[in-house]
């Protein structure tokens, strides 16, 4: 990742990062110093949560909002309201404190100009109500959010300093 | 080939023809439209799993173009077309009748041009599959859509609610002189919408 701003530790302690990639409808937890990085979210919506204290951070990429709907749930992680919990049990497993855990969430944009509400039913404005909605009954403060759009974006959530960029088309890179 | 939809060769041969025909119609309106010659080649038709079709079309985080139409009906589903950044540019100038090189970044009008010629493409298509069933399709407005691939792909499947199933993907290659420009034709069968096609077509499943 070369658009990634080096941190000043990197060289003298000669760390070395490894960056996770997550899948669409996946989640992943990981330890300091590595990277989580998820592409090109466009309705879908990015969730991170990361313990400040243990350096712990997990990152999912939901693709639709309610797993009620379906009647054959294969995967967890395409869902807000069944892979956040799933999310936040993982990265307690692996040592963070459900006290300590951050969220930041981004995507859940519009992709298509012209849009009629009957296509793409406002998916990405669903996603986030949802993942918003799912963290609240679990306890997590959301710390930020880059939400909402017409614009496609990959997250980064760096377990080093809790900060997650956003990279998007033709934009400078935002830390958010 | 898949286990889940069980397509053969000779109902992939039909797609490809009917592709062929579609587009075939397709350059012709072209040529109308332009008062020159374009002409489209189909060059390769598969269906294919999702996961399978991400890297084909480029890399996740890709600028691209896309235009998508959805159609109900006799049989529902999706088309889109999907070119990537470099060749929409190439488009507009091969279709405004400029340079090849000339436009490097998407105005409203170039904007407007690949609208269009997605537009006159899916439309072809669904006439052709119109009149060799016989069946009746009615599609909605274009929408347009310009940024990274993965967020535009992922954002139509989640919209069309295609996501575990199969599409079909039609490659497809403008010709005009000496200059080739790649594009990405998809076609998002709703469910049962392929049997029905090939009930019409006379073909058994």
């Amino acid at each position: 990742m070369q658009l990634l701003p080096a941190r000043e530790n990197q060289v003298s302690q000669a760390v070395l990062v490894t960056e996770i990639q997550v899948g669409i409808a996946e989640l992943k937890v990981a330890g300091h110093p590595d990277r989580l990085i998820t592409f090109s979210l466009g309705s879908c919506v990015g969730v991170s949560l990361y313990d400040p204290f243990t350096r712990v951070g997990g990152l999912i990429h939901i693709m639709l909002p309610d797993s009620t709907q379906f009647n054959n749930v294969t995967k967890p992680a395409k869902f807000a309201d069944l892979g956040i919990p799933l999310l936040f049990s993982e990265i307690r497993r692996y040592g963070a404190r459900s006290a300590n855990l951050q969220a930041k969430l981004a995507g859940g944009a519009q992709m298509f100009s012209g849009s009629n509400d009957k296509f793409e039913l406002n998916i990405g404005g669903r996603n986030a109500m949802m993942a918003r909605q799912t963290l609240k009954k679990l306890g997590i403060k959301i710390l930020a959010e880059e939400l909402g759009g017409n614009r496609g974006r990959t997250m980064i959530l760096d377990t080093v300093s809790g900060q997650v960029f956003i990279r998007m088309a033709g934009s400078q890179l935002k830390v958010i | 080939m898949s286990e889940r939809i069980e397509m053969s060769c000779s109902h992939l041969d039909v797609l490809q023809e009917i592709s062929n025909i579609g587009l075939g119609n397709a350059a012709t309106a072209l040529a109308e439209l332009l008062k020159k010659k374009v002409d489209i080649a189909v060059p390769h038709a598969s269906f294919l799993e999702m996961e399978q079709v991400f890297p084909l079309v480029g890399g996740l985080e890709e600028v691209v173009a896309c235009v998508n139409l959805s159609f109900d009906g006799d049989v529902a589903g999706t088309v889109m077309y999907i070119f990537a950044e470099k060749s929409a540019y190439k488009l507009v100038d091969m279709l405004l009748g400029q340079e090849i090189g000339a436009t490097g970044e998407l105005s409203a009008l170039g904007e407007s041009v690949i609208m269009e010629i997605g537009n006159i493409l899916t439309g072809s298509f669904m006439n052709a599959i119109g009149s060799m069933t016989g069946l009746t399709m009615q599609t909605s407005v274009p929408l347009f859509a310009f940024d990274m691939m993965g967020a535009i792909l992922s954002a139509s499947l989640v919209a069309s609610g295609h996501w575990d199933e199969q599409v079909l993907l039609i490659e497809t290659i403008f010709l005009q002189n000496n200059d080739q420009i790649k594009g990405h034709f998809f076609l998002l069968p709703g469910t049962g919408a392929l049997d029905r096609l090939f009930e019409a077509l006379g073909i058994p499943a």
